[in-house]
């Protein structure tokens, strides 16, 4: 925890103190909400509703894990939050590349009409109720494409992956066109891989977002087939009344609070691991969609 | 490109069809996504006609008959209108004059860290929560704040307080709402402020080490004036989202025993509209919303556009 100054030479003093004490508290708040769960996963029921701060369980049961695992819901939730994230994250990925490289040409007439049409949507929508009508008389409540299709694309990842598109400059795609590539070919095969750093941003942009998603859950799905995790957890956690008819506790031991833990901590477990890995290619996101282009 | 007699025939068609001929490969490109744009953006967008329609089942937003402006009269001849117009405003404010500070004085503190592993780890701790949905993150608030054995209220009781029902007083509910907000997005919202602080020249900061500044007045006259655009713009832009209130940290943490603070304009469209099925009133109320925020949207740029020539001009 004590600082050593390596790179700099000016002496530690008071204020240096001060700050890595609030820093260090700040770093509590921000961690120990999702230690307590993990901790409550993994508690009896006793220690589960007694009181106070718990940073370490007296002792391990994996009772409230048992429980999470037997229910067939989570296992429906999670095969359904896969599916929508990997398929959705695909489609995007290919309809977002596809739609900025368009745009990206300075000389492709009506690219200023187009894109200004693109970028009013990000300022002004329907709203919930047509949106939600309009997706009723197209078919799609009820299905599995109702999560993917609306979050397809957007003004946003369309406007950053031009940006980046239209810096990487005309002397590759010259050089192709010289050698008599076909301009599709060239999209794919010479672009494609050349604008992987932007790519990479959206794809994970568009994971966690399809992963985390559950309003959208919550309106278009209808049926138990196509519960996604958001769902299980928002009528575990939030819907009080539907509790008792998701986790029937088949294990003795067990109370719904330990429950509720364990099925949180099993739907971030995936988010928690990587997002430390891929923090930086988010942060570079922001950076390139602030860039005016 | 292309093959002689389709290249003559378009010659002799304008110079226009000419090029949009030689572009059809990017057009095809572009051909999914104003499909989507159409089907799930504009589409709607012209259902916003509902507001003006009287809503039935068999006929459909389109086939729906028109009525004028009654759901607006109603409206604004309703009470409920105005206490979520209310918590809307006030709640948006609340997060201005709290939320909105505290990446600011984060990225600042962040600065002075003066151990790189150490300011590496409290960065990626602080980003975790903006990672988590809010369904999960009103979860384990719930859990924190419960009155018989959560956390906060242990703590409280350390000091000799009663418990604190937060979620179900209303006169704590919207501190629950601040807090909890500066807690997910602090960490996350500090990075737009990093980056700016890492664009500042370090001859700045050693002709003042020169001069004999304190850390304090570098930070005063060096590092907070290099930003002040920044928090500038970011803070515009707050001020022309205040029709959003926070729909998924409401909708996940409220209760009907709070409704009277924290019912917004959002939460209410989907409890009177969507869970009640009134669609043609809450159009209306859905469409106010939209109106107000997409003007206070077009303000906002037309004021930072003027901020440093258009740099900032977002259209």
């Amino acid at each position: 925890m004590v600082a050593i100054n390596r790179n700099t030479t000016r002496r530690w003093n008071w204020f240096d103190g001060l700050i890595t004490a609030f820093m260090t508290i700040a770093v509590i708040a921000f961690l120990y909400p999702f230690w307590h769960t993990l901790v409550l996963s993994f508690s009896t029921p006793a220690f589960a509703t007694s009181l106070g701060l718990k940073f370490i369980p007296p002792e391990v049961t994996f009772d409230a894990y048992k429980v999470v695992f037997q229910t067939n819901i989570i296992y429906i939730g999670y095969g359904n939050t896969l599916l929508r994230t990997v398929a959705g994250t695909a489609l995007t990925i290919v309809v977002t590349y596809c739609a900025a490289y368009a745009l990206s040409r300075r000389s492709l007439p009506f690219r200023s009409t187009l894109t200004f049409l693109i970028v009013l949507t990000m300022f002004f929508s329907g709203g919930l109720i047509p949106m939600f009508l309009v997706m009723k008389s197209y078919g799609l409540v009820g299905t599995k494409l109702a999560l993917i299709l609306p979050m397809l694309t957007s003004a946003w990842n369309i406007l950053i992956a031009r940006n980046f598109i239209a810096s990487i400059g005309p002397e590759l795609e010259e050089a192709a066109l010289v050698d008599g590539a076909h301009p599709l070919k060239i999209v794919f095969l010479v672009m494609f891989p050349v604008s992987m750093p932007i790519i990479a941003v959206l794809t994970i942009w568009t994971a966690v977002a399809h992963w985390n998603a559950w309003f959208d859950a919550l309106i278009y799905t209808t049926s138990e087939k196509d519960i996604v995790l958001q769902l299980v957890l928002r009528r575990l956690l939030i819907d009080t009344q539907t509790e008792s008819t998701i986790l029937q506790s088949t294990v003795a031991e067990t109370t719904s609070d330990t429950i509720k833990a364990a099925t949180i901590i099993v739907s971030i477990l995936p988010i928690i691991c990587v997002y430390p890995f891929l923090q930086k290619h988010f942060a570079k996101g922001i950076m390139v969609g602030s860039v005016k282009g | 490109m292309q093959s002689s007699i389709e290249g003559a025939t378009i010659r002799r068609s304008s110079r226009l069809l000419k090029e949009v001929w030689k572009n059809r490969h990017y057009y095809i490109l572009l051909l999914p996504a104003i499909l989507f744009f159409i089907l799930f953006h504009y589409v709607p967008m012209a259902g916003v006609s509902l507001a003006f329609k009287q809503f039935s089942y068999a006929n459909g937003i389109w086939g729906s008959e028109w009525v004028g402006f009654k759901h607006f009269e109603r409206l604004f001849g309703s009470m409920s209108f105005y206490e979520i117009l209310r918590n809307t405003l006030l709640i948006s404010w609340y997060r201005l004059a709290f939320v909105f500070v505290s990446p600011i004085a984060f990225a600042l503190l962040l600065n002075e860290l003066r151990h790189g592993m150490y300011k590496r780890f409290v960065q990626t701790a602080s980003y975790l929560p903006h990672f988590i949905s809010w369904v999960v993150l009103g979860g384990i608030i719930a859990e924190l704040l419960s009155p018989s054995r959560g956390v906060v209220n242990t703590i409280i009781g350390w000091f000799g307080f009663e418990p604190i029902y937060f979620l179900a007083d209303p006169a704590y509910f919207r501190s629950v709402l601040i807090v909890s907000d500066i807690w997910q997005s602090v960490g996350w919202g500090s990075i737009i402020y990093l980056a700016a602080i890492a664009g500042i020249h370090p001859d700045q900061y050693e002709s003042a080490a020169i001069d004999g500044a304190s850390r304090w007045q570098k930070t005063r006259y060096i590092t907070v004036p290099s930003i002040l655009t920044t928090i500038v713009i970011l803070f515009i832009f707050q001020l022309g989202g205040i029709m959003n209130a926070g729909f998924d940290q409401i909708f996940n943490l409220y209760n009907p025993s709070v409704y009277k603070v924290a019912d917004i304009i959002d939460t209410y469209v989907y409890r009177v509209g969507l869970v009640s099925t009134n669609y043609d009133y809450t159009t209306a109320v859905g469409l106010f919303k939209n109106v107000v925020g997409f003007l206070l949207v077009v303000l906002a740029n037309i004021v930072t556009s003027r901020i440093r020539e258009g740099e900032y001009k977002l259209w």
